[in-house]
């Protein structure tokens, strides 16, 4: 650059005072430019390349199948039960089982489906509280049981995404399980 | 007609707070930034509301492609050079201290135990454009589920590292329970699925 360039010769020129030989005051600007395109280009690759959002991790835990004691299972009433079939396009299916009863799902969507599970919620820990149904070992009502049964069907994102509606819905007990044949049967296609 | 005259106005601008501000971005993503190991396949993971933070270290990370491919890791140097003799013998191979050394500084793999010498034979330049067709899973309780074998030898040789399960969102889900079986098997109920992070929402009902 210019400013740089003019440190110059300094026994140019006529009107020179006589006596000692001064030299011209050099320019202390210095161009930048290429300095703020360095900086720049090291901005963008760094944006580029970092990952803000670190993972998370979402602890879940499977039911062993290897107990079967039938008092286990026994221990949930019809009323405080709740059956949630993930099927294709994103498409959930439930129903609440009865005995005797021929099986009958409603089907519903992500978007719809908090209201739907906040308000059976709601209803089950009612019934709960106004017949104290407690295990001695609870310290609260717990409030319905879901069972999740993702279908072959269903995306891996679906049954994260329903696992995290029970956390969002405040539901303490669900856990994933596998379709009964007799509801793949009625399930539409 | 007489000119109108523009003054001239200098055209150099004072660029000493953009180079320092720029500078200062520089710096805070040189510090912030973490190099990601290559990864043989890229997984986008669906998102939840769930605040906890895989460890840093002493972690198995099983990989589900979008195609049902299923990839293994254990994150420490040390483990997966003990990891990958314990599998060898499983298998009743032998592996040479160049293959210990090609799989310690590796990251996630996907190649079945008969291409795996092949696998760490190749150069490493090249081993990144090496075709992985994924870990045979099934529902088999013998070698030839290969997963199972996977984690019972890094269990041992990663002294009981956390589980951990990076799928894809658009998986589909019979390759995610053929993965959620395997662990039952090998009484592995508790584990992580790595999500990424979503705000929780704010409208619920009431």
């Amino acid at each position: 650059m210019a400013e740089l360039g003019e440190s110059g010769d300094v026994h140019k020129g006529k009107g020179k005072k006589r006596g000692g030989v001064r030299a011209k005051k050099m320019s202390t600007r210095i161009d930048m430019t290429p300095m703020v395109d360095l900086g720049f280009l090291l901005v963008t690759f760094f944006i580029l390349t970092t990952t803000m959002s670190q993972p998370k991790a979402m602890q879940v835990v499977m039911p062993d199948k290897k107990i079967k004691d039938p008092e286990e299972k026994s221990k949930i009433r019809e009323s405080e039960a709740m059956t949630i079939l993930l099927g294709s396009n994103n498409r959930i299916f439930y129903y609440y089982p009865k005995q005797g009863e021929e099986l009958k799902m409603e089907v519903t969507y992500f978007n719809k489906i908090e209201k739907i599970l906040i308000d059976k919620n709601k209803e089950v820990l009612a019934l709960q509280r106004a017949n104290n149904w407690k295990l001695p070992t609870d310290t609260a009502f717990n409030g319905v049981y879901i069972g999740i049964k993702p279908t072959d069907d269903s995306k891996y994102e679906n049954m994260v995404n329903m696992l995290d509606e029970m956390k969002i819905c405040g539901i303490k007990s669900y856990a994933i399980l596998d379709p009964t044949p007799e509801e793949i049967a009625i399930l539409p296609k | 007609m007489s000119k109108v005259k523009i003054p001239k106005t200098s055209v150099s601008i004072d660029m000493t707070p953009m180079v320092d501000m720029a500078f200062l971005l520089v710096t805070f993503f040189i510090l912030t930034t973490q190099f990601r190991p290559d990864e043989p396949v890229q997984v986008s993971t669906p998102s939840s509301t769930s605040t906890s933070n895989p460890p840093e270290h002493g972690k198995v990370i099983i990989t589900i492609a979008p195609d049902g491919r299923v990839f293994f890791d254990l994150d420490n140097q040390l483990f997966r050079s003990n990891l990958i003799q314990k599998m060898a013998e499983s298998y009743g191979m032998t592996v040479n201290q160049d293959e210990i050394n090609a799989f310690a500084t590796g990251g996630s793999i996907g190649v079945p135990m008969k291409q795996m010498k092949d696998y760490l034979d190749t150069p490493a330049s090249d081993r990144k454009d090496y075709v992985q067709t994924g870990i045979p899973v099934d529902t088999t309780e013998y070698l030839s589920n290969e997963l199972s074998v996977w984690l019972v030898n890094a269990r041992i040789a990663g002294n009981n590292p956390m589980i951990l399960i990076k799928g894809d969102s658009k998986a589909n889900y019979p390759n995610v329970k053929n993965v959620f079986t395997t662990l039952a098997k090998k009484n592995v109920l508790r584990f992580g699925l790595i999500t990424d992070e979503e705000a929780m929402p704010k409208d619920l009902p009431k």
